[in-house]
């Protein structure tokens, strides 16, 4: 498998980026952090908009630097796409002119077919006749995304791209960088700061803090794991992948399965075999020691306590194996020796809410 | 009306002014752009010696360049072993002259043009293929295209006006170097009032069409803000 390394080491002063990162060559990885983490630096390091000093990368086989060996490859020379948070469209130049722009410097006779491809993918051929200043930020930023991709990438970088954003754009692009998600076969390293945006694109979840690597891997291992603060967040839930399996129409229900069981969820309008994301908020999670009998709650399901940790206050976090699946449950502190939970032993889930992602 | 010599005093200003002000473009231009981004300790003493002709009397600056060009100065002595003489009082000379008094014309309103460029428009397009040298022509000319005309018109109309250089460095050669502001004086000292309302109307018609096809092509003309 092809795979991304990344090791960066940069001194500014104040702030220290201190990297080392292998990354798959497929899907969205997410680095995500508070601002002053380094996940913009990483990204423009990779990019090479930023030079470090120390640094190692490597992509797809193809070396990009190496400061050992004196070797670094000028950003106009790596072959891709970058979009910035703001969308950073040449206000001189249309639509047209700004889509253009790389690809009339690629030598690739892809070019036209891939081009139309992308202003249909992003829905901006309404605006190919018009100037930056004329569009509203969420069409400037589907813009720049289109600007990115018509260069035909062998790996698109996104630096907070729904940030500068409002709410109502957001949705706006969500749907979009879903459909890229889905369609492109090109890695795509994404920042943000966003825990939506992370449930609802990434594969791979990167976690700086402080210029430093807090943890990466695939995203429901690193959602779930307790030695990190994002397990303990009144946010915190896991991601499943999941394939509609069956529609039951009179209720407005369709049941979903996963790799170890199945979920029942509220009715969704795809074909049977469709993949979907879903959401579990571990404050929706509760545990039982024996099958509960009479509940309103649809999805109980077994499972095997993995690991707890006992968090601030009255909260206790544990960590549950459903097949290949993982899952976070918040309890109280007080149930949790109520109960007498340990590691190993097998319980029984309610799954209150579910909420579907794409 | 103008008499052929007076037509000949106007072609010969705006030949000055041409060469002058397209010279000052090529070489302001990479000076402006590196005063814009440049961090070097030199960035101060460079913008100083560009600004120096906004303060310093034409007659004085006239008075080195004059030093300078002739035969024992430091260009005069260059100029006699290129095998071109001495450049004082010779169009040349003048051109050189006007070059030196008007670049601060040219290369401030470049300079703060290049400034307004900010640097992600650079990074986006270096992230789309275009080398430094390709962005420069493709992203930042056309971006600075305002700086550019107020640069040219400022530097030209500038170097149409100047009175004290040419007086010291070109004096009052027929056809060489007797530019329209100087023969306005001759006429003046001469007491030919007609031809100096003549010659002084043409100038300031000229000046007046350029600032009104300025103002009415551009919505917000560069000249409204040439120096920030």
């Amino acid at each position: 498998m092809t795979v991304i390394k990344a090791s960066f080491k940069l001194n500014y002063g104040d702030f220290k980026l201190d990297v080392d990162l292998t990354l798959p060559c497929t899907g969205i990885s997410v680095l995500f952090g508070h601002s002053g983490s380094g996940k913009t630096t990483l990204l423009r390091c990779i990019a090479g908009l930023e030079q470090a000093p120390q640094g190692y990368l490597e992509i797809n086989g193809h070396i990009w630097q190496d400061s050992q060996r004196k070797v670094f490859i000028p950003t106009y020379k790596r072959p891709l796409g970058y979009v910035f948070q703001e969308a950073n469209l040449f206000s001189h130049l249309t639509v047209l002119d700004n889509l253009q722009y790389g690809l009339k410097r690629v030598k690739n006779n892809l070019g036209l077919i891939k081009l139309n491809q992308t202003i249909e993918l992003l829905g901006i051929s309404h605006l190919l006749t018009r100037m930056p200043s004329n569009l509203s930020g969420g069409e400037r930023q589907r813009v720049a995304i289109a600007r990115a991709l018509a260069l035909n990438p062998e790996i698109l970088l996104m630096d907070e791209p729904l940030a500068s954003l409002d709410f109502k754009r957001k949705q706006e692009i969500l749907p979009y960088l879903i459909r890229l998600h889905q369609q492109l076969d090109i890695p795509i390293i994404y920042v943000t700061h966003s825990q939506q945006e992370v449930a609802q694109l990434a594969d791979t979840l990167v976690i700086l803090e402080n210029g430093n690597i807090l943890a990466s891997g695939p995203l429901s291992e690193t959602q779930s794991r307790l030695d990190l603060p994002l397990a303990q967040d009144r946010e915190a839930a896991t991601v499943w992948q999941v394939t509609v399996a069956e529609h039951e129409s009179d209720y407005h229900l369709t049941r979903v399965t996963f790799d170890g069981g199945s979920l029942t969820i509220t009715a969704v309008d795809a074909k049977i075999g469709t993949e979907l994301r879903v959401q579990i908020y571990a404050r929706d999670v509760s545990i039982t020691l024996a099958k509960p009998h009479a509940t309103s709650i649809l999805n109980v399901l077994p499972a095997v306590i993995n690991q707890l940790t006992v968090g601030r206050e009255s909260q206790a976090v544990v960590q549950l194996q459903l097949g290949q699946q993982l899952l976070l449950a918040h309890i109280t502190r007080k149930s949790l020796l109520l109960l007498g939970l340990k590691i190993g032993m097998s319980v029984f889930v309610q799954i209150k809410g579910t909420s579907i992602l794409n | 009306m103008l008499s052929s010599a007076d037509l000949d005093t106007l072609l010969l200003t705006f030949k000055v002014a041409g060469i002058a002000t397209t010279i000052m473009l090529l070489v302001g231009t990479p000076l402006a752009w590196w005063l814009s981004r440049t961090h070097s300790v030199w960035k101060g003493p460079i913008n100083a010696i560009v600004a120096l002709p906004l303060v310093l009397p034409p007659t004085v600056l006239g008075f080195y360049l004059l030093v300078l060009m002739g035969p024992s100065g430091v260009i005069g002595q260059f100029t006699n072993w290129l095998g071109l003489g001495s450049l004082a009082f010779t169009f040349y000379g003048l051109v050189v002259g006007s070059v030196l008094y008007s670049m601060p014309f040219v290369v401030q309103p470049l300079q703060t043009a290049f400034a307004m460029i900010d640097k992600q428009s650079l990074e986006a397009a270096a992230t789309l293929r275009a080398s430094p040298l390709d962005s420069f022509f493709s992203v930042v000319l056309p971006l600075a295209k305002p700086g550019f005309i107020t640069a040219a018109i400022l530097g030209f109309t500038h170097t149409v006006g100047e009175f004290g250089v040419v007086l010291m460095i070109g004096g009052n050669i027929p056809n060489k170097t007797r530019v329209v502001s100087v023969q306005i004086y001759n006429h003046v000292e001469a007491l030919e009032y007609n031809d100096a309302h003549w010659l002084a109307g043409c100038l300031l018609l000229f000046s007046f069409t350029v600032l009104l096809v300025l103002y009415t092509l551009f919505k917000s003309p560069p000249l409204a803000q040439p120096f920030k």
